[in-house]
């Protein structure tokens, strides 16, 4: 018998972080209640009219939507760092750098798809305007995976950490203000009838430039934290 | 030992391996080789360093010590904490296992978790099971890895006398059929197999 072949093995592991995700479904409510609440905070604070919060819709739904992406980034590793399947993952005779795809697959896809597939639903809240809607689940959908990418390094260097959640935001927001200038921009874009394009193609680069480095510094991270 | 030509090729050798850990020294120039048919206890007392050598030689540690260690095969190490996932079934750790070792089907699962005492508990949530009967979902991994080397951290920590007993036996039939095992465990291992003891001051010794 031998090894299994890594797309299988990829697949297994997303199988397996599914899994794990909708056994503790409150894990994936969170960010959406998250996303839910400050929504119908911010005509409280700002003011009930109309125009006015169509014109912030764009910033505040990408803002949210990182922030969601943050609060949930910190937890991708450390079950598995405390219960040492993070040090099997390490040994393990597979590509750590597919194998920690597959780990941001899953994350992406319990936070960033949902929240991207909900989105149209707090978009209205908010009054963005419909012909704009399509454009923010796109720019949702791929800065989210940036998002996820670029998190995880932050999550892989301090999972070692007793309290880490501070420490990752500032190691990574930095890293996730260009995608949120783009994303937000996108949206405000097909508003205002500029044509949203060229963001979303801005968007699509970084998330090939994520793809290609992000595991390599996830990886390089995991095996110090494991180290250490 | 069998007489092949691989008997004598050494699935592990560690040479001049030298620690410090807050300016005490737990162990220097150590150097040895683990063979085919090698059962090897790895001796010391609490904080002697007993497994950071272990993390060593998995690779799981790579900075903070001088010497080299060349693995020339695949190794299975089981460390103090078990990596069995509460949210998920005995069965599903080990068909999913990040280890990724090998397709395990249902049946092969079913009878590795037999082996450890854990019949009837496949599909049972693990956050239903005790901390022994986590590290025996651990342990059934070596009823399926094909891994010729294995290196095991306190391998009898929560496990009861007849589990420790099928552990014994379990090793003795690896070394038998041509794999090897370094261990550390603070108890004598109670089998009828040349055990040889590595001592982390005095290195190898019989």
């Amino acid at each position: 018998m031998s090894a299994p072949g890594t797309l299988p093995f990829c697949l297994r592991l997303l199988r397996r972080q599914l899994v794990l995700a909708f056994r503790r479904p409150i894990e994936i409510g969170n960010p959406l209640l998250f996303f839910a609440m400050v929504v119908a905070l911010f005509p409280l604070g700002l003011g009930p009219a109309p125009e006015q919060l169509s014109g912030f819709a764009p910033g505040i739904l990408w803002i949210i939507a990182l922030l969601s992406n943050l609060l949930t980034s910190d937890a991708v590793f450390r079950s598995d760092f405390e219960d040492g399947s993070l040090e099997q993952l390490l040994l393990s005779p597979q590509p750590l750098f597919l194998s920690v795809l597959a780990y941001i697959a899953a994350h992406w896809l319990v936070t960033g798809v949902l929240l991207a597939l909900v989105s149209p639903v707090f978009a209205l809240m908010l009054n963005l305007p419909v012909q704009a809607v399509g454009v923010l689940v796109a720019s949702l959908l791929l800065g989210s995976a940036v998002l996820s990418l670029v998190g995880c390094i932050g999550a892989a260097l301090t999972v070692g950490l007793k309290r880490g959640g501070m420490l990752i935001s500032l190691l990574i927001l930095p890293f996730y203000m260009p995608v949120l200038i783009f994303g937000s921009a996108a949206v405000q874009g097909a508003v205002t009838g500029v044509p949203a394009g060229p963001y979303l193609a801005i968007l699509g680069a970084m998330l090939c430039l994520a793809i290609a480095l992000a595991p390599l510094a996830i990886a390089a991270g995991l095996r110090i934290s494991v180290d250490a | 030992m069998p007489d092949t030509p691989t008997a004598h090729r050494p699935l592990l050798s560690a040479s001049g391996l030298s620690l410090e850990r807050g300016g005490r020294e737990l162990f220097s120039a150590l150097s040895f080789e683990v063979l085919p048919g090698h059962l090897l206890q790895i001796e010391g007392a609490n904080g002697a360093g007993k497994t950071s050598l272990i993390r060593i030689l998995a690779g799981l540690s790579r900075y903070g010590f001088t010497g080299s260690v060349t693995r020339h095969a695949p190794l299975l190490y089981l460390g103090h904490q078990a990596g069995v996932k509460a949210l998920l079934t005995p069965r599903e750790n080990l068909a999913w296992h990040v280890g990724g070792e090998g397709d395990y089907d249902d049946e092969r699962i079913r009878d590795a978790l037999a082996r450890v005492g854990l019949y009837g508990y496949e599909n049972v949530p693990s956050h239903a099971l005790s901390a022994g009967q986590h590290r025996r979902v651990n342990l059934a991994r070596l009823y399926l890895s094909e891994s010729p080397l294995w290196l095991l951290d306190e391998p009898f920590t929560a496990i009861d006398r007849s589990g420790v007993l099928d552990l014994e036996n379990l090793l003795v039939e690896h070394v038998e059929r041509g794999g090897a095992v370094v261990m550390t465990s603070h108890q004598a291992l109670q089998v009828t197999y040349e055990v040889r003891f590595l001592s982390l001051l005095e290195g190898l010794r019989l």
